[in-house]
């Protein structure tokens, strides 16, 4: 077997099968064959919540071989080929399970965006759908070994779909440290829309419940977290590892709590942006770390004008030389009118202009 | 030349390739993705069996025939088109043209630079469109003569022989160094992907594959050097076809100075030639039998082509604007005779501003 791993991964398999590669052909045997590329079977379907427009299910996935196994609170890109419009769509979407390790099986809680084509996909997905994985990534992810126990305190607080990565590091302390326990004070804020609307509902009252030094608070609809009730339910936040992943609201609430402590760790997901008109907003360019109003020109003119320099070739939309990945917000082709709001998704920056506020990765 | 259109014309022109540009895009879909997951399909199956019939020598023709088809079919209907963009709408990595690497010596990134932007952009431009004779032929009248061009003929045929070879060189731009406005150092970054990509390839069909066939590595060897040759000769006709035959039209730095997008589709129009044949041939050809097509509309997947030929063709003749076609063997005649005709000096001098004059009379 290792001598066969070895072979296809080996340049001398990559030189045979080019141009395709190895995982071409190996695809066409065996879709669960594979060299370099990630794929993975859904092999369960579970629903978290009925929530009417927005339902939620936690999706087991059995990965191939290659799957190097996560770190809990690492996301995964999720390529889905959707039946019908022959495009495979890719999504980002937090890891729930616990740490895996190669090859391990994962699982993946997905809410079901109304206007979200994967999303709503994947709730309603069949076991065994075929889906098309990236390695795990991301670095909002637990540094302490759970096995260790230790004194420092942790924090969570989450919104949401957001409560998926901190449960994939709860799950995680709760599985690897000594009896069952978390070693070491753990308070996880969570709040929902409704107790309706509460993803792991019944987990999280069984963890509330076990002697396994993990306090939960659960808050639903109006009744929010506040500074005060912050202030109330984890003394000396500021000073605690913390975990956060939330709604923008939310998200803003924790950050302005936390000043400028180095001790609070974000982590934002994107939902499809809405237009918000042709000239407004902000153009963010972030690798170079800028930010310019939209002019509503297109995004390579004004990153000229912002003194980038974006590699670029016909200026007219044809040679996909600045085909840039634009992470978030709303672009409008300025050849077709044709508006799209999708996150990370590459775009011909000569013939696209931002609709209202916008990231690009330049 | 000087366009015959006013500049409303031109743009009016221009509006209409858009609707239909738009009109093809929109309808893009599951059609589009089986044709050209069939077409890869078919060219490995072409392949698989091109090398399994090495282990056959009586096969050996046969099997440089598969092997030749399968080369043609990669580099002309999947590589280029895969590579223009035409398929990266759908998602898929393998068919994107920022991570596919064709089977050719010359490495994609370098080829998108001079054949997706400067070639597309700047068509039959001279001075330009460094396409127009490759810096090695002389293919224009307005491309002034000089006793070098004498071998125009020998170089032609050279070009074509080691066309992949010419192709991947084509970055380099020899021609400037001549002419002293390049240096050997704006090549360096240039000479180890290449390098690269000529190692890798190399591996492939003159060592690794040979040596799988044992002690008939000779005979294996011999024929991946020959599909790659029948490749070469293919291509290379296709091409030439392509911009060279007589109706084909060039353009001056000056002419295209801030043009509209009227002008630019009009340019592409002129400048190409298409070449009229069956089914077969133009998957062969990988649809550049449709240049026209593909200079108008070259991220759209050329199987469109065909489709959308008879009306462009239509727009164009309500224009006035000539739609250069012709069957294989009249436009690779008119490209023969031209390469061998301005190996010669002019006969005469050219009338100033005489179009009519520099318009030949075939086509």
């Amino acid at each position: 077997m290792v001598v066969l791993d070895r072979l296809v991964r080996s340049r001398t398999a990559a030189a045979l099968t080019s141009p395709h590669g190895v995982d071409h052909y190996l695809s066409r045997i065996n879709p669960m064959w594979a060299a370099h590329e990630v794929r993975a079977r859904v092999v369960d379907v579970r629903r978290e919540t009925d929530t009417p427009g927005a339902p939620v299910a936690t999706l087991t996935l059995r990965p191939t071989a290659t799957w190097r196994g996560h770190r809990a609170g690492q996301y995964v890109q999720v390529g889905l080929d959707l039946p019908g419009s022959a495009r495979r769509m890719t999504r980002c979407f937090s890891i729930s399970s616990p740490a895996s390790g190669a090859g391990e099986e994962i699982a993946l809680t997905v809410r079901a965006h109304a206007d979200g084509q994967v999303s709503k996909h994947l709730v309603d997905a069949a076991p065994g759908l075929l889906l098309h994985l990236s390695q795990a990534e991301g670095s909002f992810t637990l540094p302490v070994s759970p096995a260790t126990p230790g004194i420092d305190p942790l924090l969570f607080i989450t919104g949401g779909s957001g409560i998926t990565p901190a449960m994939s590091m709860l799950r995680t302390l709760l599985r690897d440290g000594y009896d069952g326990r978390a070693g070491r004070p753990v308070t996880f804020l969570h709040h929902a829309r409704s107790p309706e609307d509460q993803i792991y509902a019944a987990e999280l009252a069984r963890i509330a419940e076990d002697d396994n030094d993990v306090t939960v608070h659960l808050r639903h609809g109006d009744a929010r977290f506040s500074e005060l009730e912050l202030r109330r339910l984890a003394p000396g936040f500021r000073d605690t590892d913390t975990w956060a992943c939330g709604p923008a609201g939310m998200m803003e609430l924790v950050r302005a709590a936390y000043g400028d402590s180095p001790r609070l760790r974000l982590e934002h997901f994107k939902p499809p942006a809405t237009a918000t008109g042709s000239a407004e907003g902000d153009l963010r360019f972030a690798r170079s770390d800028r930010r310019v109003a939209n002019s509503g020109a297109s995004i390579f003119e004004q990153a000229e004008d912002a003194g980038l320099s974006p590699v670029f070739g016909c200026r007219m939309g044809i040679c996909f030389s600045c085909t840039t990945r634009k992470a978030e917000g709303t672009v409008r082709n300025v050849l077709s009118g044709a508006e799209s709001s999708l996150p990370d998704e590459d775009i011909q920056i000569c013939v696209s202009a931002p609709a209202g506020d916008c990231v690009v990765d330049l | 030349m000087k366009p015959h259109l006013t500049p409303d014309q031109l743009d009016a022109f221009g509006a209409e390739m858009d609707a239909l540009r738009r009109r093809v895009l929109d309808d893009l879909g599951e059609d589009d993705a089986a044709y050209i997951r069939g077409i890869v399909r078919r060219q490995q199956q072409l392949e698989v069996l091109g090398r399994a019939l090495f282990y056959l020598p009586p096969a050996w023709p046969l099997a440089v025939a598969a092997l030749s088809a399968s080369k043609i079919l990669e580099n002309m209907e999947i590589g280029h088109n895969v590579m223009h963009g035409q398929y990266d709408w759908m998602g898929d990595p393998h068919l994107n043209s920022r991570i596919y690497e064709w089977d050719n010596v010359c490495p994609g990134e370098q080829w998108k630079y001079s054949h997706n932007y400067i070639h597309h952009t700047f068509t039959n431009v001279l001075g330009k469109d460094r396409d127009i004779g490759y810096g090695i032929l002389r293919m224009d009248e307005d491309q002034e003569w000089h006793p070098y061009y004498l071998g125009n003929p020998v170089y032609a045929l050279l070009l074509m022989v080691f066309f992949e070879w010419g192709v991947a060189m084509h970055d380099l731009e020899v021609e400037n160094i001549v002419r002293g406005t390049r240096t050997m150092e704006d090549n360096k970054a240039l000479h180890a992907g290449i390098m690269r990509k000529v190692r890798r390839q190399a591996l492939k069909d003159y060592l690794l594959f040979p040596a799988l066939t044992g002690p008939l590595f000779p005979l294996t060897l011999v024929g991946n050097a020959t599909a790659n040759l029948v490749r070469n000769v293919w291509a290379f006709n296709i091409i030439f076809c392509g911009h060279f035959p007589a109706g084909a039209e060039t353009f001056s730095e000056e002419e295209c100075e801030d043009e509209s997008r009227g002008h630019w589709y009009y340019r592409q129009v002129l400048g190409s030639a298409n070449i009229s044949g069956g089914p077969l041939f133009h998957v062969m050809s990988g649809n550049l039998s449709h240049q026209i097509e593909h200079h108008l509309f070259p991220d759209l997947p050329a199987k469109r082509y065909p489709e959308i030929a008879p009306e462009v063709r239509e727009i164009c003749e309500r224009y006035g604007i000539e739609y250069t076609t012709g069957p294989l063997r009249r436009q690779l005649a008119s490209v023969a005779r031209k390469i061998c005709r301005l190996a010669l000096p002019d006969r005469s001098p050219k009338p100033s501003g005489g179009q009519e004059a520099v318009r030949p009379l075939a086509a």
